[in-house]
């Protein structure tokens, strides 16, 4: 026996993990019935309860959660062969499609799109390409309105995530009846999957298929185009030619662009809404990123160029958005052999978890944590920095975000536009922005109303 | 005070960002799609451009740590 072997048998096991209490009545999936309807309180519980490492059980599979430096770092520089994120999203099998097989594991999938699309050399290109569209969508606003957060932002990263990620000449050929079926997609994310992804009688899992079929139906009339039009000259082409030509059906092809596509969607929606809610209510806060935008654009410089490099207090907003307001409140892995982790040894087969909606809100690293406060990040404080294992918006460690730069310059364009033409207000009560957790994947509760006025001189 | 660099290759992911900052510090190796640290102990000049890539790094995967008097 190895002494990495006999010091992981003299451990307490995964038994002597702590369980968390009840706060939603077991109805015989245990604490699942909680993760659908209130999962936040569930895992700030299970820290508040257990502290490093607890669990909970959802139906009958046993999640490990572990938080704080410590045990987030383990957690994160696990190698893929012992902890995975394979079988860990079960919610996701139907939404890139059953049948379609994918060749590569997830993290080949990740490293096949860092290098197709998110190089750093290829980000002055999307920069044009996003400030082009966000230029597009307000075209039509006139001098004041009001639009829904959801809707305008979820819209609006359909286009830039699918010209920046497939190509231009597909994304000409979308319009908002793909916005809406992947928002279909996207809302099929009941945790009830992990009972079983295709549970039947679950309303939001028939109307995801249903927007699965729209989407496949979109993406064939879109193939039939390309088929009858014939080949173009190499600089015409985008991925979806580059597909056609590998004889991909559009069943295949759809799942392959929604698996792109899916990363960097809801989740830059979802901050760049909330990033704009927290400035709104921090009129003060507002006021100076907007200084700092028009000094910066004073000299004429074009937004495509300054996406691409600082402007510290509108990023120091994005990450404080980011801090709060996570757009993925936990992630999974499963282990693939015994580990030991936080002081116990766990069993190959255990689901095991961080939270980044705990960590990011941990007093001992961040003071005043529930506090909206861009400063945290300016004048040499570097609290993303300095909590490289807690301030985990993007995770951490070997699968942190490959887009997060991406998003960051994607959001930092955004903001570039809409803040020096518009003035924003809440139409409702400032409390009354706040996120639906009942799904996976978290969106904003409708309605998130706001209305906009063209800024004098603009 | 001098400083020196230091790159996690654990945490690299190969996104190249620091060799845009910081070129003459900042390699890139092909076949282990990682960083390479071209000057351990860059020159005071080039500080505020170790500086830009640390903090840009997609992975965090870059340090910068000032030397002690009995290192440096």
């Amino acid at each position: 026996m190895s002494d990495t072997q006999a010091t992981l048998d003299a451990l307490p096991g995964v038994d002597e993990v702590p369980v968390v209490s009840y706060a939603v009545p077991d109805d015989g999936t245990r604490h699942l019935a909680e993760l659908r309807v209130d999962p936040i309180a569930l895992l700030e519980r299970t820290h508040a309860e257990c502290g490093t490492i607890g669990k909970f059980h959802l139906a009958d599979r046993e999640v490990v959660l572990v938080s704080g430096a410590e045990a987030n770092e383990q957690f994160f520089r696990a190698p893929d062969s012992t902890l995975d994120q394979g079988e860990a999203y079960p919610f996701m099998t139907p939404i890139f499609g059953e049948g379609v097989v994918f060749d590569a594991s997830p993290e080949q999938r990740q490293e096949m799109l860092k290098n197709q699309a998110l190089k750093g050399d290829m980000m002055r290109g999307h920069a044009t390409t996003i400030e082009a569209e966000i230029r597009r969508m307000v075209a039509d606003w006139g001098d004041e309105g009001e639009i829904d957060l959801l809707d305008f932002f979820a819209e609006l990263t359909i286009y830039t995530t699918s010209s920046c990620l497939i190509g231009k000449p597909f994304r000409e050929e979308l319009d908002s009846r793909f916005v809406q079926a992947y928002h279909d997609l996207e809302r099929g994310t009941d945790a009830i999957a992990y009972v079983d992804p295709y549970l039947p009688g679950v309303e939001s899992f028939e109307i995801r298929d249903r927007g699965r079929r729209t989407l496949v139906a979109l993406v064939q009339a879109i193939i039939d185009k390309r088929i009858a039009r014939g080949k173009v000259p190499r600089e015409e082409r985008d991925l979806l030619d580059v597909l056609i030509s590998l004889d991909m059906g559009a069943d295949y092809i759809t799942g392959v662009f929604i698996s792109m596509m899916f990363a960097g969607h809801h989740t830059t929606s979802g901050t760049s809404a909330w990033t704009l809610i927290e400035l709104m209510r921090h009129p003060d806060y507002l006021a100076e990123v907007v200084a700092e935008l028009d000094e910066l654009y004073a000299d004429g410089s074009e937004v495509s160029f300054q996406a691409l490099r600082s402007i510290p207090k509108l990023e120091a907003s994005l990450k404080e958005a980011l801090r709060l307001h996570p757009p993925l409140i936990i992630l999974l892995r499963v282990a693939q052999e015994e580990l030991e982790l936080a002081g116990h040894r766990i069993p190959a087969g255990t689901m095991v978890g961080a939270s980044p909606r705990v960590s990011n809100r941990m007093a001992e690293h961040f003071p005043e944590p529930e506090r909206f406060d861009p400063r945290r990040y300016l004048d040499g404080r570097q609290e993303d920095r300095l909590n490289q294992w807690t301030w985990i918006p993007f995770g951490a460690g070997r699968h942190r975000c490959v887009g997060n730069a991406f998003a960051m310059m994607q959001m930092k364009a955004i903001f570039s536009v809409i803040l020096r033409d518009f003035e924003f207000e809440m139409t409702q009560p400032s409390e009354s922005y706040r996120d639906d957790f009942s799904k996976m994947v978290i969106q904003l509760e409708q309605p998130c109303r706001v209305r906009y006025r063209r800024r004098p001189g603009r | 005070m001098s400083y020196t660099v230091l790159a996690d290759l654990d945490l690299c992911q190969g996104h190249q960002m620091c060799q845009g900052e910081a070129p003459e510090v900042f390699g890139y190796d092909k076949d282990s799609d990682k960083v390479v640290v071209l000057q351990e102990f860059p020159d005071e000049s080039q500080r505020s451009d170790v500086e830009s890539a640390v903090t840009y790094c997609p992975a965090m995967a870059l340090a910068l740590r000032d030397l002690t008097e009995e290192e440096s």
